[in-house]
Order: structure tokens, then C-alpha cells, then sequence
């Protein structure tokens, strides 16, 4: 029972680095690196004149159970959920050791704190009814995405849309979340269980919008229920917005899908608010349009008057 | 395929044992009985340099077939769930690899094996570190250096068994302080399957300059050999050994 991994070194790809794969032989430029989370970096790549992602780590086991996720995600048909796989292998680098990698779709796009900062948090309704969409489609495949937090997602554009892209905290449901981060953790605020069900995304999805106001986090307090609800009632001032944030941390909400329904039925509503207004407004300009008549009919009927006058009493 | 219940001992020290026997050799004596041992070294907020002493602690868990992690105070409870499952998943794919090796015939490893098995492979691992029980003996460090990391300390634990138990498998803890009174260990909380109770059981110690290491980890070996005994005697059903 010797395991390798605590004594393999971790490693670097270098810019203009040719990754080579032992199995299926295919070469990977490497462009830079794009970051590097609990397991492994990633890398942007190209292979033959394409842009895409390759996640390289120590961890071959780990390396599995991710591609493992990817895979089961392809199979369903005709819808995104995450970056699609494109290739496994095996690299052995100079050092002598093996490291497993994988390589995937390249998504462009840029962080939710960037694109907030510059198109405004009115965006984020919008971004959200997508995304619990994914989510919902996510949860009906019986995963849960487990470490939801910014850094995992991205806005990607044409269309405009939120998009996670490490995928390595997707847990089947039922079982033990595999890796979270404390800030997003359900359990960490004291409220829930570590277990993967979709009530444990949506609670980590509810502090990825509180992290838009707090880019730097809070700490949980005495009360982390109370910190959380003092927070949420400083900060968010889009009034839907806020309620759905309440209502999530206050697990009342159970399924991605009441996400979307409850903010479409808020657009909906709000909708009609305006149509009703601009209604309201096309009455007024009607009467409006009635005005030159009027006026030419004032002046005709005093210019009548002045008429009779003059030829009676003249 | 069959692993029983996983067994672990987790060292949470801040420093250098200095009394009794070598901890590296010790601890390879308790790998040798199945038992894994994992260290994590807490380091003082402010230090800055590589301390002396925690080179140990990795010396430590490579022996007795575990891991080992060093971290500042604010990032321990993640550090001890992560460290305590990274050493099953490690555990469990030593198992799979063994018996890979018996199916293969050759000396055939999971990382050996082509992307596709390897994948089919890894999800047989997955599924035993859900569903396998695990017990964890957690020995905590407690000389005088440690007493303002003791609170942390507690915090962690409630943690970690908030973690393994949201797993399917059965998990079991037990919590020994270091040095005792007049003896290598000292039991704080004896085997059972929540932590998340636990309150202020680190507030009667008397902390002294001693870290027997060594003698701490032996002694500890020995905690899953009684239970195990007493089981024995007992009906196997786990709740009575919980509260007797």
C-alpha cells in the first residue's frame, strides 16, 4: 500500500511547454495558466489551431473522478452542462513521474465581479434565471455541483450567460459533498448538513450573489443565520432579489426551478406593471390628440361669435 | 468487494516530540496494523519561516502510510476533513490496487492502467469511500504551546464529523489529549458517531513542557485493539459500545 502521491512534486507547465499524451499521442501548446484550485491548474492550450483547457494534476484518482462527472454530462444530449471533455491521457514529465490530465472546452468569458462592476447588478436577475435553469437540468441528472463559488464560474458572452467551469466538487446526490469551500458551505453557516441535495447548491448560490456586494467575505459570527440575514438586508437593494436570497438561506426554497419561476413571475409581473403604465399614459396622450380640434374648434366657435356680433350690432 | 472499516489515527500537533520512542518508527508499527496515521502541524499565526520541529510531522505520516498537511489556525477545519479523506481515498486505492494485482497477475497499479479502465476503476474507489465505516482516533497535542489553538482544535472536530457524516457509510470517533496525567494519553471523548456535541472538552488540562510523541501514538494503537475486544464481549451492535 504505497501510495505515490504524497511524494510526487507538483507540477508547473511552462509557457510554450508541447504536452505530449502517452495514450492517445495528441499534442497541447501550452499558451498560460488560467488557475489552479484544490487539485491540479489548468492551462490554456491549443491543439490544432483550437483554444482549449487542460487541467493537469499529482492526483491521478482525483483526475479520474472528474473526467468520470465530465463524461456522465455528455450523455446528455443537446444540452451544456459545463465545459464539454475532449481528450484523458497521461504525461510523463522530464522529472520521470506520470501525471494525469484532461483536456476540455475552452470557455471565454470573465469573472462575475468584473462583469458586475462593469454592466451593473441589474444584470444579475438575468445571469440567475439561466443559471438555475443549468442547475435544475443539473439536479434532474441526480448531482448536485457541490463547490459552487465565484471563482468556478464565469460570464461568458454572445449569449450572456453564467457558466461554471470546474466541475471537480460534483457529487452524486445522497452522498457526501467531495470538496467545498467554507465561505459557500451550507454547513460552515450551521445551516444544513454536508449532503449533497439540491437544497446545498442553492444555499452556496445565494452566497455567490452575497459575494457580488462582499467581494471579501464576512465572517460568520455568533449567529452565522443572523450575520447572514443582517447582511443580506444591508447590501442587496434589488427588492426580488432580496427576498429570493432569504428565502434561500432560509432553505424555503428546495428546487432550482422555483428560482427561475419566482424571478420570471417577478419580470412578468413587473411587466405588466408597465405595460399597465404605459397604458395609462396612451390614455392621456389620446386626450391629448383631441387638443388642435379643440383649438380650432374654440377658435372657430369665438371667431363665429365675433362674426354674429359684428353683423347684428354693427 | 469488502474493505471492512477503515482506521485512522489523526495527530494534531504544533511542534517536536522530545520524550520516549521515535514517532516515525512508531507510527510504521501502526501502519503495520492496518491503522493509518495522518499528522496535521498547526503553525503559530505569525510565524513567517519554515519552523524546526514540523519537518516531523511529515516524517510521521510517511511512515505510518498517511498524509500530512501544515497549516495556519484559520484554515484547520478544512485542512482536517480534506487530510482525513484524501487518506481514505489513499487507503482504499491501496486495497483496489492490491486487488487489481491479484486479477492482473502482474504488477499492474490503477495509475498504470489506460485513461478509460482507470476511470471505471476510480469510480469503484468513490463508491467504497462512501459507503465504507470509518473510525478515526483524533490525538491532540495539548502542551502549553497549544493551549490557545485548543478552541480551533474543537471547532475542527465538530467539522469533521459534520463531514463523515454525511457520508452512507457508518463513521466513529474518539478524541485522546496528549501528555496524560501520569500516562502517555488521556481519553476526552470515547468512540462515538457525533462530534458535533462536544463542548469545552479540552478545559481541564494541565498542560506541562513534555510532547511525548512517541508513547502517545503507541498507546493510541492500542485504544482500536480494546474497543475491538470489548466488542467482542458485548453484542456486536455498535450503540452499546457508544455508551459504555
Amino acid at each position: 500500500m504505497i501510495t505515490q502521491t504524497s511524494k510526487k512534486p507538483d507540477i508547473q507547465l511552462r509557457k510554450g511547454q508541447i504536452v505530449k499524451g502517452k495514450w492517445h499521442r495528441h499534442h497541447y501548446h501550452v499558451v498560460k495558466k488560467l488557475g489552479s484550485g484544490a487539485i491540479g491548474s489548468v492551462y490554456l492550450c491549443v491543439h490544432e489551431n483550437k483554444q482549449v483547457a487542460l487541467k493537469i494534476s499529482k492526483q491521478s484518482a482525483s483526475v479520474s473522478s472528474e473526467v468520470n462527472v465530465l463524461k456522465s454530462f455528455q450523455a446528455v444530449q443537446g444540452y451544456h452542462l459545463g465545459p464539454s471533455l475532449i481528450d484523458v491521457d497521461d504525461y510523463q514529465a522530464h522529472n520521470g513521474f506520470t501525471y494525469s490530465f484532461y483536456v476540455m472546452e475552452y470557455i471565454s468569458g470573465e469573472s462575475l465581479h468584473d462583469f458586475m462592476r462593469r454592466n451593473g447588478h441589474e444584470w444579475l436577475v438575468s445571469l440567475l434565471i439561466k443559471f438555475a435553469n443549468d442547475l435544475h437540468v443539473l439536479h434532474q441528472q441526480g448531482y448536485v455541483f457541490g463547490d459552487l463559488k465565484i471563482e468556478n464560474l464565469i460570464v461568458s458572452r454572445k449569449p450572456v450567460q453564467l457558466r461554471w467551469v470546474d466541475v471537480g466538487g460534483t457529487t452524486l446526490q445522497g452522498r457526501a459533498i467531495k470538496e467545498y469551500t467554507e465561505f459557500y458551505d451550507r454547513a460552515y453557516w450551521q445551516c444544513g448538513s454536508r449532503k449533497a441535495d439540491p437544497g446545498y447548491d442553492l444555499f452556496a448560490l445565494a452566497m455567490v450573489i452575497l459575494r457580488v456586494y462582499y467581494p471579501n467575505g464576512f465572517t460568520k459570527g455568533t449567529n452565522p443565520k443572523k450575520t447572514l440575514q443582517q447582511k443580506i438586508n444591508q447590501a442587496v437593494t434589488i427588492d426580488p432579489l432580496r427576498k429570493l436570497l432569504l428565502m434561500l438561506i432560509n432553505n424555503s426554497i428546495t428546487e432550482a426551478k422555483q428560482i427561475k419561476d419566482y424571478l420570471l413571475n417577478y419580470f412578468i409581473h413587473q411587466k405588466s406593471k408597465r405595460d399597465k403604465r404605459r397604458q395609462h399614459q396612451k390614455a392621456k396622450s389620446s386626450h391629448e390628440a383631441l387638443y388642435p380640434f379643440l383649438e380650432i374648434g374654440s377658435i372657430l366657435t369665438i371667431g363665429g361669435a365675433c362674426y354674429l356680433y359684428v353683423t347684428f350690432f354693427m | 468487494m469488502k474493505t471492512g472499516t477503515l482506521k485512522q489515527i489523526l495527530l494534531i500537533t504544533d511542534g517536536c516530540s522530545n520524550q520516549g520512542e521515535d514517532p516515525a518508527l512508531v507510527a510504521s508499527l501502526v501502519a503495520e496494523q492496518g491503522i493509518t496515521v495522518n499528522v496535521i502541524g498547526i503553525l503559530e499565526d505569525d510565524h513567517t519561516e519554515q519552523p524546526e520541529g514540523l519537518e516531523e510531522v511529515e516524517e510521521i505520516s510517511e511512515n505510518g502510510q498517511g498524509v500530512s498537511q501544515i497549516v495556519y489556525q484559520d484554515a484547520l477545519a478544512q485542512t482536517v476533513q480534506t487530510v482525513t479523506k484524501q487518506a481514505m481515498t489513499e487507503t482504499l486505492q491501496g486495497v483496489v490496487n492490491n486487488e487489481l494485482k491479484q486479477i492482473l497477475g502482474s504488477e499492474k497499479t490503477m495509475e498504470e492502467l489506460p485513461p478509460d479502465q482507470r476511470g471505471e476503476v476510480m469510480e469503484v474507489v468513490d463508491e467504497l469511500g462512501e459507503t465504507c465505516d470509518l473510525e478515526v482516533l483524533v490525538l491532540v497535542d495539548t502542551s502549553a504551546s497549544m493551549t490557545n489553538k485548543l478552541p480551533t482544535v474543537q471547532e475542527a472536530l465538530i467539522d469533521l464529523s459534520i463531514s463523515m457524516n454525511a457520508r452512507i457509510g457508518r463513521s466513529r470517533f474518539a478524541v485522546y489529549q496528549f501528555p496524560g496525567r501520569k500516562k502517555p494519553i488521556q481519553q476526552l471523548v470515547d468512540w462515538t458517531s457525533k462530534l458535533d456535541s462536544i463542548t469545552s472538552i479540552f478545559a481541564k488540562i494541565s498542560s506541562g513542557g513534555i510532547t511525548p510523541t512517541g508513547p502517545a501514538l503507541k498507546e493510541a494503537m492500542y485504544q482500536f485493539g480494546k474497543k475491538t475486544l470489548r466488542r467482542r464481549f458485548t453484542s456486536d451492535d455498535y450503540t452499546d459500545i457508544e455508551e459504555a
